[in-house]
């Protein structure tokens, strides 16, 4: 099955959501999908009997900062029974990244949308378990974006030793004294 | 008889457990010994890999996608090879004999990655002698590595465009006597292993996944075929010719430790199958390369006589190649399963982005479903088939 006639099939399955394709140098159909029809098509790539892409190979994002919209998550899927293989492309804003999850359709979807919330802050809306993965919790800014800086060398932090005086220090002792008498 | 208070205990198993195979932390709440629930951790591994390359020129990238998964080294770099090669439009080009080499060692490595993890999963199971048996074969393979390019674990042989370099005097007669050494060894693990009584016991019935649940985390690998899932990339998507060559794709139904053992093993066997029909076909001296000035570095003995191989040997090493704007993705089939990776580029010497697909990161995702309801001795049996690698896992 050649590319048109796999987005024709497509579009019949997903009637009233916006496909359109792209030029691609690989066996992947490439197509780009709007936001808000990704788990319409989805469910149609997944379900639909001529297509059934029951796998979610690669899910991943590029940010082609500063241009804008900034981000593009990307879908690589698997249909072995009709051996096919497409790529669902979807593009977001930089101010407004967030995209509905489609870990309900591919379970494997689960770490793969958090890795990608990790490395580049798009947001997964309904995700089951939208925390970090690679990087640790605490971590500031997402280190995949483009204007995330990169080979930046920080004074080592070092906490500061407590010094204290000879003299603070007789006083010290003296007064543990006295509270330790008075009880 | 008085209520018997029981209460459920959470275990940390990692990040530094010996049968973890690296850096994977397990949270587990027990029941006694029954696991309740299992958290797998990750990152602990994580270098920065895909970021780092973002800074280096196209060749520059070859040693560092080796050292993700560090037991798959060269199908790792001949994944991203042969994307890059596609975003050139010269993979058409390639040298039918460049194409044979790179099946011969991609099956070579296969092979390597199974012996590793067949020993360490052995031993895992008290089986010793297997782990020293089969480390002992997979010197022979690191010694041809050795031979080939001068380093073990991590060659760097698979350039953009082909190889390195041509094959040493004596290769064929090396891997030749690998393989007919290997085939007898091969038995003598299926002999200590295979039938024995304390492996089925710990093994049979142990870590089941569905099949549902194999296509539903997208375990596309060893581990679906053990569940029933018919597909290799190297049969549904050829790629380098594999469609010429004559081989089987090993697959089994229970889809439990003991399953996924049946099938590496019977992979390896295939896998010899391959390599024999492959060294058939490469000549011992020819082309290593495409013809292309732009991509390919001339011989050494033409750059230190001729004054253009010179310019062009400086232009490729301190500039590198334009690689025109686009995105690729090859699928190739890894010791793990599906591997390949997404490689952006915008037109310059430098990749925009590239992103693994890291089989073990997948099947590290699907180890919840196979250890709860298990025994928590199970658990280190279960991680062990499904042979995860962490520097794979974390990239």
């Amino acid at each position: 099955m050649d590319g048109s006639a796999l987005l024709a099939l497509l579009q019949q399955a997903a009637p009233g959501a916006t496909i359109d394709a792209a030029p691609s140098v690989d066996v992947h159909t490439t197509i780009y999908v709007s936001r808000d029809h990704v788990i319409e098509v989805a469910r149609a790539l997944r379900d639909a009997p001529e297509l059934r892409f029951s796998f979610l190979a690669e899910l991943t994002a590029v940010d082609v900062w500063p241009r804008e919209p900034r981000f593009e998550v990307v879908y690589v899927l698997v249909s072995i029974e009709h051996r096919l293989r497409l790529r669902m492309k979807v593009r977001l804003h930089g101010e407004d990244a967030h995209v509905a999850t489609v870990s309900g359709i591919w379970p494997a979807a689960n770490w793969l949308e958090r890795e990608v919330w990790d490395l580049f802050g798009i947001v997964f809306d309904g995700h089951p378990d939208p925390r970090r993965l690679l990087m640790p919790e605490d971590w500031e800014g997402f280190p995949l974006r483009k204007d995330s800086p990169v080979q930046i060398r920080r004074p080592p932090h070092v906490a500061e030793p407590l010094q204290v005086t000879a003299e603070e220090f007789r006083q010290n002792v003296e007064r543990d004294r006295l509270s330790r008498s008075e009880m | 008889m008085p209520q018997l208070r029981t209460e459920t205990m959470t275990v940390n198993m990692g990040p530094q457990h010996p049968s973890t195979h690296g850096v994977l932390r397990l949270v587990l709440t027990l029941d006694g010994e029954t696991v309740l629930s299992a958290s797998p951790t990750i990152g602990y591994l994580h270098t920065g890999i895909e970021k780092t390359s973002e800074q280096k020129k196209w060749q520059q990238v070859i040693p560092l996608v080796e050292r993700m998964d560090y037991l798959s080294a060269q199908s790792n770099s001949m994944a991203f090879c042969m994307s890059v090669e596609k975003l050139l439009g010269v993979d058409v080009v390639v040298p039918e004999r460049v194409k044979n080499i790179r099946v011969l060692l991609a099956e070579l490595q296969r092979i390597n990655s199974h012996l590793v993890w067949l020993g360490t999963h052995g031993m895992e199971l008290g089986a010793v002698s297997v782990m020293l048996y089969c480390f002992r074969e997979r010197e022979l393979l690191l010694n041809i590595n050795e031979m080939i390019a001068g380093f073990r674990l991590f060659p760097s042989y698979m350039r953009v465009g082909g190889l390195r370099e041509d094959l040493p005097r004596g290769f064929h007669e090396a891997v030749r006597a690998f393989l007919d050494r290997f085939a007898g060894k091969l038995n003598e693990y299926e002999d200590l292993l295979t039938k024995n009584e304390i492996y089925l016991k710990r093994t049979q019935g142990v870590g089941i996944i569905s099949k549902e649940d194999a296509v539903a985390y997208s375990l596309l690998g060893p581990i679906a075929r053990s569940a029933g899932v018919d597909y290799d990339v190297r049969k549904v998507f050829p790629y380098l010719g594999y469609e010429t060559y004559d081989f089987n794709v090993p697959t089994q139904t229970a889809g439990d430790v003991y399953a996924r053992y049946l099938v590496r093993v019977a992979e390896m066997r295939e896998s010899m199958k391959i390599c024999r029909q492959a060294l058939d076909r490469i000549t011992p001296t020819g082309k290593w390369a495409i013809d292309d000035p732009r991509i390919t570095p001339p011989p050494k003995d033409r750059v230190y006589t001729e004054m253009e191989a010179l310019i062009q040997h400086f232009l490729i090493y301190s500039q590198g190649f334009m690689v025109p704007a686009g995105e690729a993705y090859v699928p190739v089939e890894g010791p793990r399963g599906e591997q390949g990776f997404s490689v952006f580029s915008d037109g310059t010497n430098r990749p925009w982005r590239i992103k693994s697909r890291a089989p073990s990161l997948l099947a590290c995702q699907a180890l919840e479903r196979m250890i709860v309801g298990g025994l928590i001795a199970d658990v280190i049996a279960v991680i062990g088939s499904i042979d995860v690698v962490m520097g794979d896992v974390d990239r």
